[in-house]
């Protein structure tokens, strides 16, 4: 944060929604790497787990929502403050959302290894989007953090490698599913994990326009940005 | 910090600049409080000047009608344009002046004479008027400052009877009388409760169809909700002028973006 208010009650309120964010943003880092695990690997306790940590990320939500509310309420911000405090309440949405996807995952995991995996190699199918879209996770929240600009764009412009990294799973499943009809359920497991990761890549680029939105007072969103390489 | 060399973002000029200030300094004495300010009111359009206290914002609201002549040892230099002329040079008829661009200050000053002739007192020394004429200028100001409701059965009452809101619009109405161009707004709401800050504001938006208004204000909000053009000013120097929907959500200086914010000193 640049500069300190006169009033230091606003720094500590300010500040105490920024790490509780952090602290948010850490928790559905964790939930999605985990619900990768349980998909790669047979775990059903560990999947009932990521179901069951979603509820501390949706009550973490409702408290921040709160949090804000009270600030605007209270505080009245202006300039980046409110930047600050609109692109917050966005992004815990976007957060929620991520662990909601993340509990499916973990979900469709457990269920395709209580059925049984099959003969393809499910994991292998969603291992480059899994990898790309965590990596995108970590830099959006990394970019939210220090307030980096540069790095958000960035990020809005590697979403478009796992949108295409889902097309490209999704021509192969397909392909499996003509070939042998028995691969059908395990190919529909596998494209809906694709589509929820892809989905987590979505809400990570909306993280980065709002830290976009924050640096610069300009909102890209439905807008392509020139994208600077870097 | 440097302020030496602020180049305010213009505002667009697409509307119709009713005052045009270009260079202004201004001294008390020796000392200088406005350094080198330019910038332009609008036409029918709010303008609001913000700054922390001895910025030079009612300073520069003074000079807008040369209030300042009151006062010996204080002048100004630079121009100020008004309907084509520079109102600085001498020979300027101040009293015409201050009939087109009227002043209401921080704290209600009703004149100690009835609701009725605190306005019909103004209006006398520019023009005359019949019995029948004069009550109509009176209804008519009373209604523009939006307290022809409250007063109208108790005109013959003092001013000094009705309370500090009412008080404030009737300066306002005392202002509005006179039919002038521009009304210049010095703190208008800070001696005033909430519900008649909230009448007052309601009254700008009213009456900035028919004129030209300058409002200096400490309440930063106050700003924001009332009016089109925000000027913010530090140390005497124009730091920043702009739109006031830009100014409040992204200021172009960072300088304004510590003020509107609260991390200021």
């Amino acid at each position: 944060m640049i500069g300190e208010h006169s009033s230091k009650q606003y720094d500590q309120e300010l500040e105490s929604i920024r790490s509780k964010v952090l602290l948010m943003g850490g928790m559905v880092e964790t939930q999605f790497e985990e619900a990768l695990n349980c998909f790669r690997v047979d775990d059903a306790v560990r999947a009932d787990k990521v179901m069951a940590d979603d509820h501390a990320v949706n009550q973490l939500e409702v408290q921040l929502d709160d949090a804000c509310s009270h600030l605007i309420v209270k505080r009245q911000p202006t300039a980046n403050d409110l930047r600050t405090v609109m692109a917050t309440i966005k992004v815990i949405t976007d957060l929620e959302r991520i662990g909601d996807e993340s509990t499916k995952i973990a979900r469709t995991a457990k269920s395709l290894h209580a059925r049984g995996v099959g003969s393809f190699a499910h994991y292998d199918m969603i291992r480059t989007i899994g990898k790309a879209t965590s990596d995108l996770l970590h830099d959006a929240l990394d970019a939210f953090a220090r307030l980096d600009g540069k790095q958000a764009l960035q990020i809005i412009a590697a979403d478009e490698i796992v949108d295409h990294e889902f097309r490209t799973i999704l021509r192969n499943l397909i392909t499996f599913m003509m070939e042998d009809p028995r691969t059908i359920s395990s190919a529909l497991d596998t494209l809906w994990v694709a589509k929820a990761i892809e989905r987590i890549g979505d809400h990570a680029k909306n993280i980065a326009e709002y830290v976009i939105y924050v640096v610069e007072g300009r909102d890209i969103r439905h807008s392509k940005p020139a994208v600077q390489e870097g | 910090m440097t302020l030496a060399m602020a180049t305010p973002t213009a505002a667009p000029s697409a509307k119709t600049k009713t005052i045009e200030i270009a260079g202004l300094n201004f001294f008390y004495g020796k000392t200088q409080s406005l350094k080198n300010v330019s910038l332009d009111i609008h036409d029918k359009q709010v303008t609001a000047f913000i700054g922390p206290s001895g910025c030079g914002k009612s300073t520069l609201l003074r000079t807008l009608n040369r209030m300042y002549d009151l006062y010996p040892g204080q002048r100004a230099e630079g121009q100020i344009n008004y309907r084509g002329r520079n109102i600085l040079e001498p020979g300027v008829d101040v009293n015409a002046l201050r009939a087109k661009i009227g002043m209401v200050f921080q704290k209600p000053t009703p004149f100690p004479m009835s609701i009725y002739d605190n306005i019909a007192f103004g209006v006398r020394l520019y023009e005359n008027l019949s019995k029948g004429e004069m009550d109509e200028r009176v209804e008519w100001a009373l209604k523009k400052a939006a307290l022809w409701e409250e007063a109208k059965d108790k005109l013959t009452k003092s001013g000094l009877s009705l309370s500090g809101g009412q008080q404030q619009r009737l300066c306002i109405a005392r202002g509005v009388a006179v039919k002038p161009d521009v009304l210049l707004l010095d703190e208008p709401t800070s001696a005033l409760d909430p519900i008649s800050t909230a009448k007052i504001e309601e009254l700008i938006s009213e009456l900035k169809q028919d004129y030209t208004i300058t409002i200096v204000t400490h309440n930063m909000q106050q700003a924001a909700r009332c009016s089109d053009y925000t000027a913010y000013m530090y140390l005497g120097e124009l730091v920043e002028f702009g739109e006031t929907d830009q100014l409040f959500m992204n200021p172009a200086r960072k300088e304004t973006q510590d003020y509107i914010t609260g991390r200021f000193g």
